[in-house]
């Protein structure tokens, strides 16, 4: 643990977080699995959020800095044409290619 | 410590969460004007809902020495009624001459269209006219990044309005950049499913220095923390930062940035 006033190097970011993210990267395997156990799965396996999600860890996987902007990145609108409407439009999460 | 919650949805909370915010150091906010969870029927209802702002919240605030502001604003997802948009937009000015009232906001997009745009449009023009601070909201998730850059163009294209007098609020680290580099200042949102977390709020402290950014909880009906802010300042002191820098983020930004309107003094 850094002392006050002191920046903190790599090693003790490692420590402070390593345990807390562990329970995260387990929260992200849970949901994998459970969406692989229920009824349906080849089913959303093929949903666009689905597919981003999968872009997303292969770019956590990357070791390029900047991952979490790259992560925003791929889940975005790339689009700048305005939308003629937003009547029954709300987010998901993921762009879904302009399909809505 | 003390803390300014620049963007908090008191209208939505509990009495004791005013409390629970004045025992731990936050004894000022500013609430800006927003999407109520449901589509208002009429201008009636947003005419007590600015009521409630501009007069019902500062008292409850107070009984607690907590110092209450508001801004006046149509929210982007109820923009697209441009009938409904224009009634209440004629209604504006009446409560933004409140004494609390410091600025229009929370206005913005949702999901980028048409009848957003031009209602932001009417909205960023009367800001001109009245010389008003301005609070941008930024769309969610997938809509950000194209919201943001939409929204950066408009009001570079208006001379008038100058971008130190402009906060474009849910920045996240895909656009906090081109926020920056265009002299807005920024706002960072600890909403825990959808937005930020104290962490990665730090975070872009660190990448992208103190300056011009502000905090909040955004605290609203849904997941989210009224003390959030402050816990955030506490994920900024544990990794050794200064405590002049935590001072400088969660409570001299958010009171440079609002103390632009004379209305506001901080508690």
């Amino acid at each position: 643990m850094a002392l006050p006033y002191r920046t903190m190097n790599a090693e003790e970011i490692l420590e402070l977080y390593f345990v807390e993210n562990r329970s995260r990267l387990l929260d992200i395997a849970s949901f994998l699995d459970r969406l692989d156990r229920y009824e349906g799965a080849n089913s959303a396996r093929t949903d666009y959020r689905y597919a981003s999600f999968m872009q997303a860890v292969e770019l956590l996987k990357s070791g390029l800095p900047g991952r979490t902007a790259a992560i925003q990145n791929l889940f975005s609108d790339p689009t700048t044409e305005p939308l003629e409407s937003a009547v029954g439009l709300k987010a998901s999460g993921a762009w879904d290619g302009g399909l809505k | 410590m003390r803390a300014i919650d620049p963007h908090i949805h008191m209208v939505s909370r509990t009495t004791d969460d005013y409390l629970q915010m004045a025992v731990s150091g936050i004894h000022t906010v500013t609430e800006p004007a927003f999407w109520a969870g449901f589509d208002r029927s009429s201008v009636a209802g947003f005419r007590d809902y600015f009521h409630h702002l501009t007069v019902t919240e500062p008292a409850r605030a107070a009984r607690f020495g907590i110092r209450h502001y508001c801004w006046i604003g149509l929210n982007s997802k109820e923009a697209e009624d441009i009938a409904l948009a224009g009634d209440v937009l004629a209604i504006m000015p009446e409560f933004l001459d409140a004494p609390t009232a410091i600025g229009i906001g929370e206005v913005g997009l949702n999901k980028n269209s048409r009848n957003e745009i031009k209602t932001l449009e009417i909205q960023l023009d009367l800001a001109v006219r009245r010389n008003e601070l301005i609070m941008i909201h930024t769309p969610h998730m997938e809509d950000k990044l194209k919201g943001t850059r939409i929204i950066i163009d408009m009001i570079l294209s208006e001379p008038k309005i100058d971008p130190s007098r402009v906060l474009i609020d849910h920045a996240e680290e895909h656009t906090i950049k081109m926020i920056k580099d265009n002299g807005f200042w920024f706002g960072l949102t600890l909403y825990p499913n959808s937005k930020g977390s104290p962490e990665r709020a730090i975070d872009a402290v660190e990448i992208y220095g103190t300056d011009r950014i502000c905090i909040n909880s955004s605290a609203d009906w849904s997941v989210s923390d009224p003390l959030s802010v402050l816990k955030c300042a506490n994920e900024m002191r544990r990794r050794g930062h200064p405590e002049e820098a935590i001072n400088k983020v969660f409570y001299e930004n958010p009171n440079s940035f609002l103390g632009q309107c004379p209305k506001f003094q901080t508690g």
